[in-house]
């Protein structure tokens, strides 16, 4: 990043500065690196052949199916909510909106399985809230794809919100008054104005809110009941066969969720980078 | 009067548009997807009654749970505050090769999926893992201990102090060490009274994020963990099992007194960076 100390001389000695960089790098590569590796080297431990049959199990894409559905779903009404509450918050100053912020913060806070809880408290049959309302209307929610959509649009309603609201605090209304001046309707400055600002950051958030949409097991493992071939999403699937001792099976599928996240990384990367030249461009 | 009027309004007089159907929007998401749920952990606890709530909260096994969690959580966020500061002060002070890989990597354990973590750290750590085989020798133990759910945590929590404490590092302004040189202070004085004071707040900030994270942690703690009662089984996990057996008092209890922590650590957070920002106002 625009940092002026990179490399600047400190005072401390080449021995110390070189002796701290080989600890992080050892730490770096212990923590992280080793069981990134480690993901890979397992899934193809038997060869392609186990790899592409792993996948391409009738019951994993069932699971990959599912795991779309919440993902699509989550990302769409999330983003929707991410922009309107940021437009709220960002663009006015009212009572209360330090309140509004940390509600939005709260499904972060929550431990998954808690947030899952929730969920069986309102919606179970047996026990919860809508068990007479349910059960008048046939409706399965818990222990069923409604439930699972639920928990994942709970535990990713902070991401495009948390993103956005810090830079469009930052870019101010300036822009935006200048264009009603003008004669702008609301939502052509939205279009024309705002969203031309946010959109790396949108991007991002989008993206931060479909890796977790995919990768969620907390919360979903509680609502889902695990019934395979219905109820599963990949990480659960990743569970079954892990527990069944499938291995490398297990490993191959974990092996897509890491190409996401990977995926996930690289735009991170790519999107801050965008933002810094963003920022050159408006603050020479 | 026209003060009176002045308390009573909610919002600043602004010309942009939307606030009405933004705020609107936002507030039923919200009270529809995390209000009311929430709500319903502390009105199901209610209904337990306080005595009750106490005896199962109290129960051998939900202390023993909380302990583990506590305990792990809180020892991973401390050697996460030593290792990410060391990280941060590394990519940020000094240039080397492959420093921007490493700092792109370091948000590897937000982006991958729980479950992924959980199956590699375990399958890496058991007896006949990679690093599992390197330490079975010395007679350590790490897969299925408390030692495996701390690393663990260590894991998922890695990069929250980085990523607090490299923003402060970057905008540090040297001069202020260099005056201290001036003045005749030796390395280890500069250290503990410039620059450890700036840090503080972004230590503790990154502290707390690591520890409510872990405090929360299932995903890649329930493999690694083996799960049994009294030794490594983990609150999060025993919510989950009270609730396989249809406990649903002894879920939402224990789930209650989770959700007050989040709450805590929420404000803590919150106070912490408020403190940090005064600060900046007062020395700026």
């Amino acid at each position: 990043m625009n940092n002026p100390n990179h490399g600047r001389p400190g005072r401390e000695s080449k021995a110390v500065r070189a002796i701290l960089i080989a600890v992080a790098l050892m730490a770096f590569v212990v923590v992280l690196v080793i069981p990134l590796v480690f993901v890979f080297v397992k899934a193809f431990e038997q060869g392609t052949g186990l790899y592409w049959a792993a996948i391409s199990d009738p019951v994993a894409l069932k699971a990959v199916k599912l795991t779309l559905t919440a993902v699509v779903i989550a990302v769409l009404f999330n983003t929707v909510f991410g922009l309107t509450a940021a437009w709220a918050i960002a663009k006015f100053s009212f009572k209360g909106r330090n309140v509004l912020i940390t509600l939005i913060d709260l499904p972060f806070a929550i431990s998954p399985v808690v947030a899952g809880l929730i969920f069986v408290l309102l919606f179970s049959t047996t026990h919860g809230l809508f068990a007479p309302l349910l059960n008048a209307w046939d409706l399965k929610i818990i222990f069923s794809t409604p439930g699972i959509i639920l928990a994942t649009l709970f535990v990713t309603l902070p991401f495009v919100a948390r993103e956005l609201i810090p830079l469009m605090e930052a870019q101010g209304t300036a822009e935006e008054e200048a264009a009603l001046t003008l004669g702008a309707s609301g939502w052509k400055t939205f279009r024309l104005i705002t969203l031309p600002n946010i959109k790396w950051a949108l991007l991002y958030g989008v993206m931060l809110t479909a890796a977790r949409a995919a990768g969620e097991f907390g919360a979903v493992s509680v609502v889902s009941g695990h019934i395979r071939g219905l109820t599963n999403t990949i990480p659960l699937h990743v569970e079954i066969l892990y527990n069944e001792y499938k291995f490398t099976a297990a490993f191959a599928v974990a092996s897509l969720l890491t190409f996401i996240a990977l995926l996930n990384l690289i735009i991170k990367n790519v999107a801050d980078w965008k933002m810094e030249k963003q920022n050159q461009v408006s603050n020479p | 009067m026209h003060s009176t009027m002045k308390l009573l309004r909610v919002k600043q007089p602004s010309v942009i548009p939307g606030f009405g159907i933004t705020m609107g929007y936002s507030l039923l998401y919200l009270s529809l997807l995390v209000l009311i749920p929430v709500a319903m952990v502390f009105i199901n606890t209610s209904s337990i009654g306080l005595p009750t709530f106490w005896e199962i909260v109290t129960t051998e096994r939900v202390m023993a749970a909380l302990k583990i969690s506590f305990g792990t959580s809180f020892l991973a966020a401390a050697i996460n505050v030593f290792l990410g500061f060391l990280m941060a002060w590394v990519l940020e002070r000094y240039s080397f090769p492959g420093r921007k890989f490493i700092d792109g990597l370091i948000d590897l354990p937000f982006a991958l999926p729980t479950a992924v973590a959980g199956i590699t750290l375990t399958t890496l750590y058991a007896q006949n893992g990679w690093i599992g085989q390197l330490v079975a020798p010395l007679g350590i133990k790490i897969s299925y201990t408390p030692l495996g759910i701390t690393l663990a945590l260590l894991f998922i929590s890695f990069p929250f102090v980085v990523r607090t404490v490299q923003p402060v590092l970057q905008s540090m302004e040297l001069e202020a060490e260099e005056a201290a040189a001036c003045l005749g202070a030796t390395q280890w004085q500069t250290f503990y009274k410039i620059i450890i004071p700036a840090l503080l707040p972004a230590l503790i900030t990154g502290f707390a994020l690591a520890f409510a994270r872990a405090l929360g942690e299932y995903g890649s703690v329930v493999f690694i963990s083996g799960n049994m009662p009294m030794h490594t089984e983990i609150a999060p996990l025993l919510i989950r099992t009270k609730l396989e057996q249809y406990d649903y008092n002894g879920a939402t209890a224990i789930a209650a007194v989770m959700l007050i922590i989040s709450f805590l650590m929420l404000l803590f957070i919150n106070f912490t960076q408020w403190w940090a920002g005064n600060r900046e106002k007062t020395t700026g």
